[in-house]
C-alpha cells in the first residue's frame, strides 16, 4: 500500500516539529497519535516510515502500537457492523448470515471493506434473542434477519453513505 | 563503587555489604543463592518474573531482590515458609501458562524453568486453566521462535536490544495477550533478525530454538552413496566440554574429531585450517589497501550475523568490508573444489557439514552468492549444542573417547587460527602474517595484550617498519555499532577493525551449550575460560602464524597460486549488498 | 460576577458535563441563544459553559446569575420560559428551579443553596461551574495566580514545601503519600533537569473526578504545576492526559496559552528570575500508565510498563531525571494551601488525612454526580445525605471505593470515615475517587467478576503474578458465576489474591485482588451460595436461573413460539413445559407470558 503524498507531508511536518526537542523520541506515541488521526489507523507503511525518520526500531513501534488500545492496527470503517453469535441467534442461522455478508462485502471478521465503509465483527449475546438472528450496524440493531434481508440493508447503507 | 559497608541480616544472621549492592548480590556472595528467573547480570534489571521475592521486615509487599537495595539494619527473609510458598505459586503460574510437554521439548534436562520448578517442590497444581496458543516460527534458517514456550523474561528482547542492539524483538500487545514477537508479527526470516542466536542463549526454556538439523543429518550419514565431509570451529572444541558437564575450558579438539568420525564422517576437516587461509587473503587485502589508502578502514567479515546486521543497519560500511569469505565458506568452497580434484570425487556426492558454535552460520550457509558451481559451499551446518546432542544420542562416549587428529590436507593448522574464535583473535593472527609479509621480519612479541580481553571496544597500534596501524575490535553488535559510530564520526582513524557478532567473539556464540546448573548463559568466567582454551591451543603449537602453515603454503603452490589471484578471488571472496527487510525503507544511507 | 464582564445584566451558566451534554444541554445552549435574540438579549446575557456541576440527575442544569437560580432538567420549552420570564422580565420561573436546603461552603458560596452541595466542602472544585473555564480572567477574578504571584514575591521553595508538608496534603491518586514529602525528596536532589508531573491519566470506569477538575477549572491545576516546579527546582512541566478527553485536553491547551500569554508560563515568571513551562503529553488508552513509573515509560515513549522502585521517581524519574509526580487533585489543592494557608488547610479533615477528597458518586443512589466532602465525612453521609439514599424504596448493601483498586464495603462499614487509614482497614481503597452504591439487586461475586475483568484485561502482563495471577482468579469467579465452582475455588481466590497482592511489581497488580479479596471477606456467604447451592440471591448470575411453567399456564402456546431454541413444548391449551437443558435463559417466555405463568429462580 501507498500512502497518500499529502498526509505523508503532513506527518512529515509534524515528525519536524518534535525533532529538535530534546528527548525527541519521546514523541513517538504523538507521532502516532497524529498518524492515526491521518490515516485512520495505523498502516504498517506509516509505522515503518516512523521508525525510520525517528530513527526508532520498527519492533519497538509495533511493541507501543500495540500495547495502547487507542491505536488501531487495521482500518476501521465508518460502519460496524456485527452479527450476534449467541447462541439463539445462532441456532437460527446467524452463520449463513454472517456467510452471505462476508461474501457480500468480500471481507472476514475484523476486516474493513476497501471503500471503508464496513467493518465486519461478531459479538456475544446483545440481549435481544427474541428477535433473533440479529445485525447491528452502528448502534442499530436489525432483527429476524436473513441472509437476503442483511444484504439488502448493507447495500441501502452503503448507497446512503457514498 | 562506593565501599560503604552496611550491616544486613539474612535469615537472622548478620552480614556486611556494601552500599549500593543489591540484596541478591549481597545475599550471593554470602552463600545464599535466592531463586531467580528473569534476573541476567549482563541485562537490565526487569524485575518481572518476581521469582527472587524476599521478605523484608517493614516493608508491605514482598520486594524482588534483584532490584531493591540493601540498607543499613535491613532484615531480609529469604526462605520463610510464606516467601517459600509465594514462590512456588508464582512458578506455578508460570506452569499453569506453559506446555507440559517436557519429555518432548528439545531443552529438556537443560531448562532453567524444569530447574527451577524442581527445586520448589511443586507436586500438585492449584490454578490451571487457559494456555495461550500460537503458531511456532520456523521461517528463519537459524533460529526457531516458539511463543508457547515463552515465559516473559524478557531475557531475549534485552540482549537483542541491549548488548546486540538490533532490536528485532519487542513485546507486543499486553497483559494475558503478552508475545514477543518481531515487528508485526513477521516470519522472523523476514525480520531484522541478525541470526546470532543469542536469544537461545539466554532463554531459560525452549522460546528460542535454533533451526535443528540433526535427524536429517543422521539420515544423510547413513547414505552410503554419500561421502560425508565436516568442518569443526575453533570454538566448538573449546565449549563442547560443557555439555558433558565438564569443567568450563577443556579443549575437547581431539575427542570431537573421533566423535565425528564415529558418527560416520568421512573426513573430519578443521576449520582453522580456513582461518589460516583467511589471514591469508585478508592479511594481503589489508596491506594491498593499505599501501593503495584505499577503503580503509577495512572491516573483517568472518561474522555472518555481523554480516547481515551491517547489510540492513551499516551499508554505508559495505565497501570497508574485506571481501572474504568466512573461514567456515572458505573450507566449503574448498572441499567441493580443491579437495574433490585432488581426491577425485564428484563434489555433488560430497555432504559438506559445519559444525559450529554458530547459529548465524546456518543462514549464511544458504546465502546465494556464496555457491560454488552451483552447489552449496556448505550444505547443512550443526551447532556445537546439536552436536553435542548427536554424540550423546549415538551412544559415543565422549569424555573417555581417545583423541584423534583431524585430516588433511584441510586439518592442520597454526595458532593463528585457533584464536580466531575469541575476540580480538582474528586481528592478532592477522597482525602476525601482516607483520612478516610488510616488513619481511618475523614478529617477535605474538601475543598482543592490548587486543586480548572482554571490553567492548579495545584500539591498539601496531608499527611496520616506520608505519603506524592503527586497529580496533568489538565483539558483540552493539558495540559493533558503537564503533561503527567512531568511525563515521573520525573516518581515520583506524585501518583495520575486527568485529565479531557475539560477545566474546565465536565463543559466545548462538549455538553454544546452554549453561549447567549452576551457571548462568554468557556468564563472563566461562567465556574466558573458553578464550584461554583457546589461547593454550595457540601456545602449545609450534607454528603460530599462519603464513608458516604448510598445508596452505602447499595450496597455494598447488592450486590457487598467491594471495588474492584470481581463482583465489574466484573462490575465496565475495561481496555484499544491502539488505532491505520490513522496517528498513531505501532511503539513502543512515549518515547524514 | 466577573469585573470584566460588567455591562452584562445576566451570567448564565450552562452544565457542559457528559450527562447533561448527553441530555441535550448543546441544543439548550442553541434554544437559548435563538431566544436571546428573538427577545434582542444577545449582549446582555454573557452565556458561560461550566464542567460537571455534580448534579447529573438533575441535567440539563443552568444557573442564572446574579441572584443564582439554579434551573434543572431543562426542556426547550423550559428555556424558553426562563428567557421570555426570567431574563427579559425578571421573574424568576419558580416551575422549573430546583431549590434545596443551606450550606456552609467556604469558597462556592454560589452554589450554596442546594442540598447536594450543602453537605459537600469544595476546594479541588472550587471553580467548577463558578467561572468559565476558558477564560484566565475569570479565573484571576477568583484570587486566580494569586498564591503563585505570592509563592514567587515573598515564599522561598523551602517555605513552599514546609507550608506543603504542614498541611498534612496526601497524593490524591490513591496510596496517599505524603505531598510535601516527595515535594522534599524531589528539591533535595541536585540535578540541572528536573520534571513535574501531573497525572490525569485517570481510567477508573465510571470515574471523572480529574476529567471534571480539568474541564471545569484548568488554571487551578496549572497554578498549582507550577508551584510545585518552582518548589522542586525544575523548569519543565507535563500533563499526561488521557487521548480520550479530547475537551479537558482542549481546555488546557488553551489555559496554557492563555497562561504564557500573560506572563505567568514560559521565561521570568512574574517577571522574577523563575522560568517554567507546561507541555502537554497523550495517553493511548492504558489504565496501567496511571501507575507513576509507566506513566513515565509512555512520555519516555515506551509501552507503558511498570519498572520496580527503587530509584523512586524523584531521585531518577522522566529520562533519569528527578521526577515530582502529583495527580490532578493534588495539583488543584495546592493554590488554596498556599493563600489559606496549610494552618487552615489542616484543620480540615480527619487526625491522618487532611482537606477534603473528590468522589464520582454512581450507581444505585438518588443524587449521582461528583461530589467533594471533608476527609473524615462518613460514607453514610455520603450516601444517605448528599447521595439521597437508595433508589426506589430498595435497601443499600454496599459501596465500591476506590474503583478496580479499591473494594466493596456492607452496611456495617457505612459510619465508616473516609480517611486514607480508615478506607484501607476497612478494606477498601481510596483510590482516586470512584464510589459506587449497591443495593440488593447486585450479586457480589458478579461485581468482584467486573472489576477484575477489567484489571485482568488492564494488566501490562509483565509481571507473573498479576498477569498469569489475575487471569486465574478471573477464570475462577467465572465459573462460580456460571454454576461450576467448588468449595476449593474460595482457598484458592484466597490463595491467588495473597499472592497478587504482595508480590506484584506494581500498584495495579497489588491492589488487583482488593476487589475480590474484599468481597469474600464481607459478602463470603454469597460466594457459598452460588458454588454450593448455585444459587445467586440477586438474580444476576444468568447460568443460575431456571425457568419453569406454572399451573396458570393456559396453553396459549406463545411462549413456545416466542422461544429462540425450540425448548418449550406443549399442545394447544395444555400445560407447557421447558426442556431445562435446551433452554439457553434467554428470557424471551418470561417477557411474552401473558398470565405470569413463568417464573425464574
Amino acid at each position: 500500500m501507498n500512502l497518500d503524498a499529502t498526509k505523508l507531508s503532513e506527518l512529515d511536518a509534524f515528525m519536524a516539529e518534535t525533532a529538535h526537542k530534546t528527548n525527541s523520541h519521546s514523541y513517538v506515541i504523538a507521532v502516532l497519535h497524529k498518524a492515526q488521526q491521518l490515516f485512520g489507523y495505523l498502516p504498517r507503511e506509516a509505522m515503518d516510515y516512523i521508525a525510520h525518520a525517528m530513527n526508532i526500531p520498527t519492533a519497538h513501534i509495533w511493541g507501543v502500537a500495540t500495547f495502547y488500545h487507542f491505536f488501531n492496527l487495521k482500518p476501521v470503517g465508518k460502519h460496524p457492523v456485527s452479527v450476534c453469535m449467541g447462541t439463539a441467534c445462532y441456532v437460527k442461522g446467524a452463520k449463513l448470515v454472517l456467510d452471505a455478508i462476508k461474501e457480500e462485502l468480500r471481507i472476514t471478521i475484523g476486516e474493513t471493506t476497501e471503500d471503508g465503509i464496513f467493518t465486519l465483527q461478531e459479538t456475544r449475546c446483545i440481549g435481544a434473542c427474541g428477535l433473533a438472528p440479529v445485525m447491528m450496524v452502528g448502534d442499530k440493531i436489525y432483527g429476524d434477519i436473513t441472509p437476503k434481508k442483511a444484504v439488502k440493508v448493507l447495500a441501502q447503507i452503503r448507497k446512503e453513505t457514498v | 563503587m562506593d565501599t560503604t559497608t552496611v550491616n544486613i541480616i539474612i535469615d537472622g544472621k548478620p552480614y556486611a555489604a556494601r552500599h549500593g549492592q543489591t540484596i541478591m548480590q549481597a545475599a550471593d556472595e554470602h552463600g545464599f543463592h535466592i531463586p531467580r528467573l528473569c534476573y541476567h547480570p549482563r541485562l537490565s534489571i526487569e524485575g518481572a518474573c518476581r521469582v527472587c521475592i524476599v521478605e523484608v521486615e517493614g516493608a508491605k509487599n514482598y520486594v524482588a531482590s534483584c532490584a531493591f537495595p540493601v540498607s543499613e539494619g535491613m532484615k531480609i527473609h529469604t526462605n520463610t515458609q510464606e516467601i517459600r510458598r509465594a514462590r512456588r505459586d508464582i512458578v506455578e503460574l508460570i506452569l499453569d501458562n506453559h506446555p507440559d510437554d517436557c519429555h518432548t521439548c528439545e531443552r529438556d534436562s537443560n531448562c532453567e524453568l524444569q530447574r527451577l520448578a524442581a527445586s520448589m517442590g511443586i507436586r500438585n497444581r492449584h490454578f490451571k486453566g487457559e494456555k495461550k496458543h500460537y503458531e511456532k516460527d520456523l521461517s528463519s534458517a537459524s533460529v526457531i521462535r516458539d511463543p508457547n514456550k515463552c515465559i516473559l523474561c524478557q531475557r531475549c528482547l534485552r540482549i537483542c536490544s541491549e548488548v546486540q542492539g538490533v532490536n528485532a524483538l519487542s513485546h507486543a500487545f499486553r497483559g494475558f495477550q503478552t508475545v514477543v514477537m518481531p515487528a508485526y508479527n513477521l516470519p522472523f526470516a523476514e525480520s531484522v533478525c541478525s541470526t546470532c542466536g543469542q536469544c537461545i542463549n539466554v532463554c531459560p526454556t525452549a522460546a528460542f530454538v535454533e533451526k535443528n538439523c540433526t535427524q536429517e543429518l543422521f539420515e544423510k550419514l547413513n547414505d552410503p552413496s554419500i561421502i560425508k565431509v565436516v568442518q569443526v570451529a575453533p570454538s566448538v572444541r573449546a565449549a563442547i566440554g560443557e555439555a558433558f558437564a565438564l569443567e568450563p575450558g577443556r579443549n575437547m579438539e581431539g575427542q570431537t574429531a573421533a566423535a565425528l568420525r564415529r558418527l560416520g564422517f568421512d573426513y573430519v576437516f578443521d576449520t582453522q585450517f580456513s582461518a589460516d587461509l583467511t589471514i591469508m587473503e585478508e592479511a594481503s587485502e589489508f596491506l594491498e589497501r593499505f599501501q593503495n589508502k584505499d577503503r580503509l578502514p577495512l572491516i573483517t567479515s568472518c561474522s555472518s550475523a555481523w554480516m547481515k546486521m551491517m547489510e540492513q543497519f551499516h551499508p554505508d560500511f559495505i565497501p570497508n568490508i574485506s571481501s572474504c569469505k568466512s573461514p567456515m565458506v572458505m573450507m566449503g568452497t574448498l572441499v567441493k573444489t580443491y579437495f574433490a580434484e585432488k581426491m577425485k570425487i564428484d563434489p555433488a556426492k560430497i555432504l559438506s557439514v559445519g559444525c559450529m558454535c554458530c547459529t548465524a552460520k546456518k543462514y549464511e550457509a544458504e546465502r546465494p552468492e556464496l555457491r560454488v558451481n552451483n552447489m552449496a559451499a556448505v550444505d547443512m551446518v550443526i551447532t556445537t549444542r546439536e552436536l553435542a546432542w548427536m554424540v550423546k544420542s549415538a551412544g559415543i562416549d565422549f569424555i573417555n573417547i581417545h583423541p584423534e587428529s583431524f585430516d588433511l590436507p584441510l586439518g592442520l593448522s597454526s595458532g593463528g587460527g585457533a584464536i580466531f574464535g575469541v575476540t580480538g583473535g582474528v586481528m592478532e593472527s592477522a597482525i602476525r602474517t601482516a607483520y612478516e609479509m610488510y616488513t619481511g621480519e618475523t614478529l617477535v612479541d605474538i601475543e598482543i595484550g592490548a587486543l586480548r580481553g572482554f571490553s567492548g571496544i579495545r584500539e591498539g597500534k601496531i608499527t611496520m617498519d616506520k608505519d603506524e596501524i592503527r586497529v580496533a575490535v568489538a565483539h558483540g553488535l552493539g558495540n559493533a555499532s558503537e564503533l561503527l559510530d567512531i568511525v563515521r564520526k573520525n573516518p581515520q582513524r583506524y585501518h583495520f577493525i575486527e568485529i565479531m557478532g557475539c560477545p566474546g567473539g565465536c565463543i559466545g556464540g548462538g549455538g553454544q551449550p546452554y549453561a549447567g546448573v549452576n551457571s548462568m548463559p554468557l556468564d563472563e568466567n566461562i567465556l574466558k575460560k573458553r578464550a584461554e582454551a583457546l589461547y593454550s591451543i595457540d601456545r602449545a603449537k609450534t607454528i603460530r602464524r599462519s603464513l608458516d602453515n604448510p598445508d596452505v603454503q602447499r595450496m597455494y603452490k598447488e592450486y590457487l597460486g598467491s594471495p588474492l589471484s584470481q581463482r583465489a578471488h574466484d573462490l575465496l571472496h565475495t561481496h555484499y549488498a544491502p539488505k532491505l527487510p520490513q522496517g528498513i525503507l531505501p532511503i539513502e544511507s543512515t549518515v547524514k | 460576577m466577573a469585573e470584566n464582564t460588567t455591562g452584562y445584566r445576566y451570567y448564565l451558566t450552562l452544565c457542559d458535563g457528559p450527562t447533561c451534554m448527553q441530555k441535550a444541554s448543546r441544543t439548550m445552549r442553541e434554544t437559548l441563544e435563538r431566544e436571546l435574540a428573538r427577545l434582542h438579549l444577545s449582549d446582555k446575557v454573557r452565556i458561560l459553559v461550566s464542567g460537571c456541576l455534580g448534579m447529573c440527575q438533575k441535567g440539563p442544569i443552568l444557573i442564572v446569575n446574579p441572584g443564582y437560580a439554579m434551573y434543572g432538567r431543562l426542556t426547550e420549552e423550559a428555556v424558553v420560559r426562563i428567557v421570555e420570564e426570567h431574563l427579559f422580565n425578571n421573574r424568576p420561573v419558580l416551575d422549573f428551579i430546583i431549590d434545596e436546603d443551606h450550606l456552609f461552603n467556604k469558597f462556592y458560596r454560589v452554589f450554596g443553596d442546594v442540598n447536594f452541595f450543602g453537605k459537600q466542602m469544595r476546594i479541588a472544585l472550587r471553580n467548577c461551574g463558578v467561572i468559565d473555564p476558558e477564560s484566565i480572567d475569570d479565573y484571576l477574578c477568583v484570587r486566580g495566580y494569586e498564591a503563585l504571584a505570592k509563592v514567587l514575591s515573598v515564599m522561598t521553595p523551602w517555605e513552599v514545601i514546609a507550608e506543603m508538608k504542614k498541611s498534612g496534603l496526601r497524593g490524591r491518586g490513591g496510596a496517599g503519600f505524603a505531598t510535601g514529602v516527595k515535594w522534599e525528596l524531589t528539591a533535595r536532589e541536585k540535578s540541572d533537569v528536573k520534571y513535574v508531573i501531573c497525572n490525569a491519566d485517570e481510567g477508573d470506569p465510571g470515574a471523572f473526578m480529574d476529567r471534571s477538575a480539568i474541564e471545569g477549572d484548568p488554571h487551578t491545576v496549572i497554578e498549582g504545576i507550577i508551584i510545585g516546579g518552582y518548589a522542586v527546582g525544575a523548569r519543565n512541566g507535563i500533563i499526561y492526559i488521557r487521548a480520550e478527553y479530547p475537551l479537558a485536553i482542549k481546555r488546557l491547551e488553551r489555559a496554557i496559552a492563555a497562561a504564557r500569554a500573560a506572563g505567568l508560563l514560559g521565561q521570568n515568571i512574574l517577571g522574577t528570575a523563575f522560568s517554567f513551562d507546561i507541555e502537554i503529553r497523550l495517553g493511548a488508552g492504558a489504565f496501567v500508565c496511571g501507575e507513576e513509573t509507566a506513566l513515565m515509560h509512555s512520555i519516555e515513549g515506551h509501552r507503558g510498563m511498570p519498572r520496580p522502585r527503587p530509584p523512586y521517581p524523584s531521585a531518577s524519574g522522566l529520562f533519569g531525571k528527578p521526577t515530582l509526580i502529583n495527580n490532578v487533585e493534588t495539583w488543584a489543592n495546592v493554590p488554596v494551601i498556599i493563600l489559606d494557608g496549610a494552618d487552615w488547610f489542616a484543620t480540615l479533615g480527619t487526625k491522618t488525612s487532611k482537606g477534603t477528597k473528590v468522589f464520582a458518586l454512581a450507581g444505585r443512589v438518588n443524587n449521582t454526580g461528583l461530589i467533594e466532602v471533608p476527609m473524615g465525612t462518613t460514607i453514610r453521609q455520603i450516601v444517605f445525605d448528599i447521595g439521597g439514599g437508595v433508589p426506589d424504596g430498595r435497601r443499600f448493601k454496599a459501596v465500591q471505593i476506590g474503583g478496580p483498586s479499591g473494594g466493596c464495603l456492607p452496611e456495617q462499614y457505612l459510619d465508616t470515615q473516609i480517611d486514607y487509614e480508615s478506607l484501607t482497614q476497612a478494606g477498601a481503597f481510596m483510590g482516586s475517587g470512584g464510589m459506587i452504591v449497591m443495593d440488593e439487586t447486585s450479586c457480589m461475586v458478579n461485581i468482584a467478576r467486573y472489576f477484575l475483568e477489567f484489571t485482568q484485561d488492564e494488566s501490562c502482563g509483565k509481571c507473573t503474578p498479576c498477569r498469569e495471577g489475575t487471569k486465574r482468579m478471573l477464570e475462577i469467579l467465572t465459573r462460580i458465576t456460571e454454576g461450576s465452582g467448588t468449595a476449593e475455588d474460595i482457598v484458592r481466590l484466597e490463595r491467588l489474591g495473597a499472592l497478587i497482592k504482595r508480590a506484584s511489581l506494581c500498584g495495579l497488580g497489588q491492589s488487583a485482588p482488593n476487589a475480590v479479596l474484599s468481597t469474600l471477606r464481607h459478602f463470603r456467604e454469597e460466594y457459598e451460595e452460588h458454588i454450593q447451592h448455585k444459587r445467586c440471591r440477586a438474580g444476576v448470575c444468568q447460568a443460575m436461573l431456571s425457568y419453569a411453567i406454572t399451573d396458570a399456564c393456559t396453553g396459549c402456546g406463545a411462549c413456545r413460539k416466542a422461544c429462540p431454541v425450540n425448548a418449550i413444548s406443549g399442545t394447544q391449551k395444555t400445560l407447557h413445559v421447558i426442556d431445562q437443558k435446551a433452554c439457553i435463559k434467554c428470557n424471551n417466555c418470561f417477557v411474552t407470558c401473558k398470565f405470569e405463568a413463568i417464573t425464574k429462580s
